[in-house]
């Protein structure tokens, strides 16, 4: 199938970029490491109902493990140039939909991101001395449901993404729409704290919104912070979303195509 | 009817416009002017299957905004375009299969692998069968002579090189019209041969309908005998080279050097334009002979050498505009 020969394509041409993941696991691995010194000092002082301190080390360690895979504010070079110097018109001259090929095309960066990522981080951090350590998945039920919704979150996550490089044409600028990313979306999507640490009112904004569906939820599953029957909720909310995304992204990509009217030449 | 038919063809653009200064840039935030632009204005032409065109015109005439509604990418305003039975812009996914399209300032390799790699991903985006690709790519590998750097990531081809790749790619799938816009641009001599011949070839050999533009004349002297011309916008010409210049193209240049000239001879219907101390640029008209004048000249000294010019096709369209006034 042509989408999956150019996801296959990508796949290759991104795996090349190895100092770059080298640079990353690192960062990765300072910053879960500071993030359990602070919530190790945190919970000795105090207990909370909502996560316990194993599921929120083992959280930390899948958030900076996969941190490639959910980051919301990437920016495609590629689309933007395709887009400014209308080589765009070359990809509404080929049989294919061009959405679902961008789509793919960040789907494909952020797989080969991940994969020169993740393994060691998990590896070191599954053998890190108790308490500080990764903890392996509670059940092999939650594991699966894991794997399935980490899957679909990355769907998520292409899908907003997209949007966003749709929106920053009607915007003339692509700060905004990515800072508004980066503070709102991360927020609600469990970046900064994870969400049962948020305040209740801001737990009950990001029910409402797809953010927390891209990481948040597969690392809770993991860690049996959330319940079979909540996690297979949540499963079909996450499908839900990616089509509905999927949609006004479409929408929005036909009237910006139709604004930009293919420069040049 | 024809193979390629195009019916009172328009496009028009919105174009906001903004002064100048804080009032007004402060204004547009609330209210914006327009101004619109005729990109393309009631065009109308017919091509024949296996015919090579040269689709020609000054910067902004109009001619990317033509190609661009024949490819299927804009939606004309109104007026009608039949090519093999499709209409581009609604038939889009199906149409185009049918065409290739190279856009010489724009490249649809991927910059980072191999042209090879590019080549198979083209061959599942069109579902070319194993054997027809093979073969095709056998064809094209010869006569494009791309064996030597098949293998090379494209960013580290020459124009050239990557421009023969670029061609390539647009004919993986068989079409049968190919659209250049602008191929040659920027190409050494001997590419440009290359590229040129090329098209001849796969014109000749597979009956593939050849539309071009270009601003170089001897792309459109080596490669096709129809011309269409347009300017803001509007058909100014569409006929034979031929007939262009024997009703555009009334001036020659000659250009004498010499040693020293005794006295400018009288010739009629020539003029001096430039004169220094040993050379001499004289405009005739195409009636007058070039021999004549070296003739008359080498009475008076002793000529080191002669060029003459002819008008190149910006000259030519100039005129042509100048005569119908535009």
């Amino acid at each position: 199938m042509k989408y999956l020969s150019y996801l296959k394509l990508e796949l290759l041409s991104n795996l090349q970029y190895r100092s770059a993941a080298l640079a990353g696991i690192a960062t990765q691995f300072f910053w879960g490491a500071l993030l359990v010194c602070v919530y190790t000092a945190f919970y000795s002082h105090t207990s909370i109902d909502s996560i316990n301190y194993d599921q929120l080390i083992t959280y930390v360690w899948l958030n900076q493990a996969f941190f490639a895979l959910i980051y919301i504010r990437n920016k495609d070079k590629d689309i933007f140039a395709s887009i400014r110097t209308g080589t765009v018109a070359y990809e509404l001259c080929r049989p294919y939909d061009l959405y679902i090929w961008w789509y793919v095309k960040l789907l494909s960066k952020k797989y080969a991101a991940t994969l020169l990522r993740f393994l060691p981080i998990i590896v070191v951090a599954l053998f890190l001395p108790k308490p500080y350590n990764l903890s392996l998945p509670i059940s092999l039920l939650a594991f699966i449901l894991f794997l399935i919704s980490m899957f679909l979150g990355s769907l998520v996550v292409c899908a907003i993404n997209l949007i966003a490089h749709f929106l920053t044409f009607f915007t003339m600028h692509d700060k905004g729409i990515f800072s508004i990313l980066n503070s709102i979306a991360e927020l609600l999507a469990g970046f900064d704290l994870p969400i049962p640490l948020l305040p209740t009112i801001l737990i009950m904004v990001s029910e409402y919104l797809p953010f927390r569906l891209i990481g948040d939820l597969p690392f809770r599953i993991y860690s049996g912070n959330i319940d079979t029957l909540y996690a297979l909720k949540s499963i079909g909310l996450q499908i839900i979303w990616i089509i509905v995304l999927l949609i006004i992204g479409h929408l929005i990509m036909k009237k910006a195509l139709k604004k930009v009217v293919i420069q040049g030449g | 009817m024809s193979y390629i038919s195009v019916e009172n063809l328009n496009k028009t653009f919105k174009v906001p416009q903004r002064g100048s200064g804080l009032k007004d840039a402060f204004r547009s935030l609330f209210k914006r002017d327009y101004k619109y632009i005729n990109a393309v204005d009631n065009i109308s032409f017919d091509i024949d299957e296996g015919e090579v065109v040269a689709y020609i015109g000054p910067n902004g005439a109009g001619k990317s905004t033509t190609i661009k509604m024949l490819c299927g990418i804009l939606k004309p305003d109104s007026g009608t375009i039949s090519v093999n039975g499709f209409n581009p812009f609604n038939d889009r996914k199906k149409y185009v299969g049918n065409i290739g399209v190279v856009f010489g300032q724009k490249s649809q390799l991927w910059w980072d692998i191999p042209a090879l790699d590019s080549f198979q991903l083209l061959k599942s985006i069109y579902k070319i069968s194993d054997e027809e690709y093979n073969n095709t790519l056998d064809d094209l590998i010869k006569l494009l002579d791309l064996k030597e750097f098949l293998h090379t990531p494209v960013r580290q081809l020459s124009l050239g090189q990557r421009m023969r790749c670029e061609i390539a790619a647009s004919l993986l799938h068989n079409p049968k019209i190919l659209f250049l816009d602008e191929p040659t641009i920027g190409l050494d001599a001997v590419s440009k041969v290359q590229v040129r011949n090329f098209i001849k070839e796969i014109n000749k050999r597979k009956k593939v309908t050849v539309i071009l533009t270009s601003h170089d004349m001897s792309d459109i002297e080596a490669l096709t005998n129809r011309l269409i011309v347009i300017g803001h916008g509007k058909k100014l010409y569409d006929g034979s080279l031929k007939g262009i210049k024997s009703k555009f193209a009334n001036n020659k240049k000659v250009e004498i050097i010499f040693e020293k000239l005794n006295k400018i001879p009288n010739i009629k219907n020539s003029k001096v334009i430039e004169q220094n101390k040993n050379r001499i640029l004289l405009e005739i008209d195409n009636n007058t002979s070039v021999s004549n004048i070296i003739n008359k000249y080498s009475k008076e000294c002793e000529i080191k050498d002669v060029n003459v010019y002819e008008d190149n096709l910006d000259d030519i369209i100039f005129k042509l505009y100048q005569d119908l006034n535009l």
